[in-house]
This record gives structure tokens, sequence and C-alpha cells, in this order.
């Protein structure tokens, strides 16, 4: 599109004028279809949250503040403040284990950089419940890693690996991991190597250098990662049921089963709305911080 | 029970299912009126055609072209994978283009208290004699007026007879397992089975809505929990063929898929009683072949096609003559189907909760949670 600008020879207004048409209407289908098959059932589902599940489920379309009382009764907010824990605990991991990877991967030479990216990428080509399953096999008392733990004599009884909270975390961390490395993939290979030479070359050992120039520079590749982990793994229903047996009930479980199970859909709506008002929180606070870090300095 | 047979779907297949309900939802609900209508027993089957929901390998795979050979009538099948599942598109309010539809005991009450079955017109279902004796007089349709029972069964503790030194016999043998068993014992999580091992220990109904009693239920209950492997509706059988588990929590035909792979897994119904479940037929007020959809569950009540359902789901059918058709062999391999009628109609028939449906979900919540 600049291209197009800087060798138009007619009047700089006028092409932009006509851009700014031409950007708006490639808009159009994209936001034709968010609008059509996200906005308008979210919308739908969310006008439920002021109103009462029927005898037999269903909607009784009588105005209510009940499912907001009960969505911040003690249950309900135990489960919530669970959630926040286990899916803030998944994503420092996920950061720490994909720091390095995304950063090594950064610098390696063109052609095994896709390699290694497409690694990165290939769990998503198999089915999410059949992963999780595997985690199954790997960590039960008859599985994968007890086994090779007792036949090197580190252990002579299993250790309770599977249907804990710690299984449930490495769950998450395993699903969303790709979604870490991908941005601070995209934010550490787009740095400039001639910064982190320069840091060096005036005196900074490689950790200061890292710690004052490539650490800052990063952290809205950071910000981003966290979120796109932090974001599913709190919604995420299927690794508590599959990897923590059940025992451990995240705010995901709980909607689901509203909808699914209790036929109650008005609770079920107000627990996604509150889930939804924390996460528009948390994409507000990242792209606040983001641009602030992008612009040095306060907006 | 079949019903249950779902495990955790993809995300996106249940946010998909979560938008569709909402459209459903969306277009308004209606009241349907109690009185049945006309039919013709001599209508002209062969202009008709139904659709069937059932649960998934629920019937025989060739039974609608046998039942078109039988009657003249076309049917078309569709599967549903939860009771929920098929709540959610018959309480949409619109048509569901559904003539007839399999379901839990319980949930086909509340239907029928909304107005949203035919009643069953017994003079098109002649095969209903070969029920036995007391399917009659269940709470959750008493005389059978608005549903026809398929299968039935009960709940109880399935187990390693070589794993453990004695066999269990109380639900307090799950709720409070002795100390080497710790671990190595599943329940269910679904809401009316989580509650059943501590109303029955407790000497409660499992229909029960008081308050008291259901906080002492989910005591028992939260102190159960730390004692658990892990909470299984689904594929707690094989748990026990792994050796994982020792005893689970688990429905009779359920733990003759444990039996088939494993002779040591044996099934008991706890001394303190359990509960008795029904899978039943209904013919939806909306369905504009009702002739053809009552010949279906006429047909579906032929004792060959019950004792299908015996032989290849395993589970206890309601149906006399197909019981009797089983062979010697068949109940030897698998004790539960041994089990009469009578011993069948000892455990207490789950009815719908009403209002406090939302109590026990909260419930499970706050116990599975703990």
């Amino acid at each position: 599109m600049t291209d197009l600008i800087s060798s138009t020879p007619t009047g700089r207004g006028a092409v932009e004028r006509s851009s700014r048409w031409e950007r708006a209407a490639l808009l159009v289908p994209g936001l034709g279809y968010v609008s059509a098959f996200m906005a308008v059932p979210v919308l739908l589902v969310l006008s439920y949250v002021f109103f009462q599940r029927g005898r037999f489920g269903g909607v009784v379309y009588e105005f209510t503040w009940d499912n907001f009382a009960r969505a911040f009764s003690p249950t309900y907010r135990a489960v919530l403040v669970d959630s926040l824990v286990i899916a803030g605990a998944a994503t420092v991991l996920a950061l720490l284990i994909g720091y390095p990877v995304a950063y090594a991967i950064a610098m390696l030479p063109d052609r095994l950089r896709t390699i290694a990216l497409v690694l990165v990428v290939i769990p998503f080509w198999t089915n999410f419940l059949v992963r999780t399953y595997a985690w199954i096999v790997l960590l039960s008392n008859e599985g994968l890693v007890n086994r090779s733990l007792e036949r090197i004599g580190v252990i002579e009884d299993p250790l309770t690996l599977l249907y804990t909270r710690g299984a449930v975390v490495v769950g998450l961390v395993y699903a969303y991991l790709p979604l870490m490395i991908l941005p601070l993939y995209a934010s550490i290979s787009k740095l400039d190597p001639e910064l982190r030479e320069a840091a060096t070359n005036l005196g900074a050992s490689r950790f200061k250098a890292f710690r004052t120039v490539t650490w800052p520079l990063t952290l809205p590749g950071v910000l981003t990662g966290c979120i796109f982990v932090f974001v599913p793994s709190l919604g995420n229903f299927i690794v508590p049921e599959l990897l923590g047996g059940g025992k451990f009930v995240m705010v995901g479980n709980v909607v689901r089963d509203q909808f699914l199970k209790a036929r109650d859909w008005p609770f079920g709506a107000t627990l996604a709305l509150v889930l939804i008002v924390v996460l528009v929180a948390l994409f507000f606070v990242q792209s606040r911080v983001s641009r602030r870090l992008s612009t040095g300095g306060p907006s | 029970m079949k019903a249950l047979a779902f495990t955790g779907r993809r995300p996106l297949a249940a946010a998909a299912s979560l938008v569709l309900a909402a459209a459903l939802v969306a277009c308004g609900g209606s009241d349907g009126d109690d009185s049945a209508s006309d039919l013709d027993p001599d209508a002209d089957l062969s202009k008709q055609s139904i659709v069937v929901s059932n649960w998934a390998d629920y019937m025989p795979e060739d039974v609608a072209e046998k039942f078109e050979e039988a009657t003249g009538a076309s049917m078309e099948v569709t599967n549903h994978a939860t009771n929920e599942e098929l709540m959610a598109k018959l309480t949409a309010g619109s048509d569901s283009g559904i003539d007839v539809a399999f379901v839990s005991g319980q949930f086909a009450q509340a239907l029928a208290e909304q107005g949203l079955v035919e009643p069953i017109h017994a003079d098109l279902v002649p095969n209903m004699d070969n029920l036995a004796e007391g399917v009659q007089n269940l709470s959750y349709d008493e005389g059978n007026k608005n549903s026809v029972p398929y299968t039935w069964g009960t709940t109880g503790i399935c187990y390693r007879a070589d794993l453990v030194d004695e066999a269990p016999t109380s639900w307090n043998d799950l709720l409070e397992p002795a100390d080497e068993y710790k671990g190595k014992v599943t329940m269910m999580a679904t809401d009316r089975w989580l509650m059943l091992p501590a109303q029955k220990a407790l000497g409660f109904s499992a229909n029960t809505t008081d308050e008291d009693e259901m906080a002492q239920v989910k005591d028992k209950l939260v102190a159960a929990k730390k004692n658990l492997l892990a909470y299984d509706d689904t594929t707690f059988y094989e748990r026990l063929i792994s050796g994982e588990a020792v005893m689970v929590e688990a429905w009779d035909g359920w733990c003759n898929y444990g039996t088939a792979e494993n002779e040591n897994i044996k099934f008991v119904v706890p001394d303190e009683g359990s509960d008795l479940w029904v899978d039943t037929m209904v013919v939806l007020k909306t369905s504009k072949n009702k002739e053809a959809a009552h010949a279906f569950i006429n047909y579906l009540l032929e004792p060959e096609n019950g004792a299908w359902a015996a032989e290849n789901i395993l589970y206890n059918v309601p149906n006399q003559k197909a019981m009797d058709m089983l062979p010697a062999d068949l109940k030897a391999q698998y004790p539960p189907l041994q089990v009469t009628a009578e011993q069948l109609l000892e455990g207490e028939s789950l009815t719908d909760l009403g209002e406090a449906a939302t109590m026990y979900t909260q419930l499970v919540t706050e116990i599975t949670s703990s």
C-alpha cells in the first residue's frame, strides 16, 4: 500500500481517502463473519444473565440479579480464584520454558529456523483430546515416567503424578506452549543483534545485556505470549477433567456443566460473563503496557 | 447408563454447541397440552416416516430396514450424546423434527410435565404385555402413561475380587476405604450418582430435596474425596482392568464391560440399597406420524430386539420375554444379567428433582472443588 501511495502521481490526499475506503472494504468479510457468528451468539448468551432457569431447564424471562449473587458466592469465588492460580502457574511455567526456546530458535540459521518453527506447531496437528490422553499414559502409576524412575532405581513406589494439581498445570503448559513460543520468537527475531553487540562492546556482561536490552525490548512479545497462554488455560475444562481426575474444578468446567449438565443457562451465562470481563480487563492492561513499552514512555 | 457416555469434547465443538443452543432457545418456549391426539389404528404406515433420536449403538444397526420390513413405515436415526443434549433440543420451543426419543425416566417425567410428550396409546403398543410385572408402577411415570421402558439397571460397586481381601458389601467400603485401598477407588461425578452412595449410606432417599439431609451428604462426600483416585463417569471399568483402581462406583451394565475383559471384575449392590434407572422411549407431541412412532416402540418391544440390547449392551431389559430368551452361558458370564425384575425393583426409582436440581448442581461444585 505504501508503495502504491509513493508511486502514484495524483494528490496524496485523494489517495489516502480512497485507500481508507479500500481498507474498510477489506475489513467487511472478517467483521461480518465475527459479528454474525461470534458477537450475536455471545450477546444472546449474555442476555440470559438477568433471567432465571426454568424448572426443567430452559430460560424463564423474569428479571433477577440472583445469578450474580450466586456467581460471587464463596463456592464459585473459590473456583475462580483457584482457576486464576492454576492458569497463572501454567503461564509462568510456559514463559520460563518458552523464552529460552524462542531465543534459541531466533538464533538458528534460516533453514533450521523454519524446521524448528514447524516442530513447535506440529502438536497442533493432532487432536487436543488425544494429546491430553497421552499424558495419562505418561503420568499414571503404571506410566512411563514412574516405570522409568523405578527401573533406574530412583524410586521404589510409584509417585502420585496423575490427578494432582501439578498434572493439571503440566497439561496446560503442554497444550499452550506453542502459543507462548511463537509471539516470543516474533519479538526476539525482530531484535537488532547490533543493539546487543553494542551493549557488550560497551562493557556489559551478557546477563546485563540481556536484562537491560533484550528483555525490555521483547517485553511486548512476553506479554502477548502470556495472554495467549493464560486466556485459554483459564477457560480449559478438558485438562482438569482428564489430568486432574475431576478433582480440580476450574471455571471452565463449571460453565460447561451449567450448560451441558445442569441446563442452567442463565447461571452459566453469568459465569461466562464474569470470565469475559476478567479477560477483557487483562487485554486492556496488556495493550496499554505494550503501547507504553513500544513508545518508550507513558502514552 | 448410556445417557452419560460423555467424555470431554473438543472446546471448539462445545463452543459450537453452546452457540447453537443459544440460537435455539432464542426461538422462545411454548407450552404443550396434555390431551392425547386421536390416532387411527388402521393408518397406512407405508405413507409415514419417523425420526428417532437415540444414544449411539443403543439399538440394532439394521433397525431401520427391519422396522420398514415389519411395518412399512420408514425411519431415520439421529444420535444424542446425553439426556441433557436431547432436553436442550426438545425444550427449545420449535419443532425438533424428532418423533421418538430415547431418554432416561426422570427426564421423560420432566418432558411429560411440560406437556411435550404424547401420552402412550397402549392399544397401539400391544407388546407392552412383554414387560415384566412391576415396571408399570415406577414413580417417574406411574402406569407407563407417557413413556415405555427400554432398558434398566442399577448402580453399585464394581470391584476386582482378586485385589481386595473382602468383597465390598456397603457403600461405606467405597466412601471410607480401608487404608490399602485409599487412592484406588473412583466415584461418578454426575450429580445424581455422585450423591447416591452417601445418600444411601446415610439412609436417605436418592430423590431427597431436604437441605439438611443434603448437607450431611455433602460432608460425607467431601470427606470421601481425599481417598479417591479420580471422579470418573465413563472409564471406571477400564481402571479396574488395568488394576489402577480396585473398587469403583458403576452401573451394572458397565461393570459387565469390565467383566468381559477380566472375570475377576465383579458387581455388587451394597446392602443399603441403590437406585433404579430406566431408559425409556417417548413419542413427541410434535410428531406428525404418531401411528408409526407407536409402531416403532411396539417393534422395539419384540422379544428379539430386547434380547439384542441385553446381549450387545449387556444391560438388563425390562422386557421379560427378552430376558427369558437370553442364553444361559451369557447370564453365567455376566451375573448382573441374572438379576430378576423383582430384585431390580427394590432399587429406588430416580425422579425429576424439579427446583432442587440447582441445589444438587451447586453441591456437586462444592464437593468436587473442595
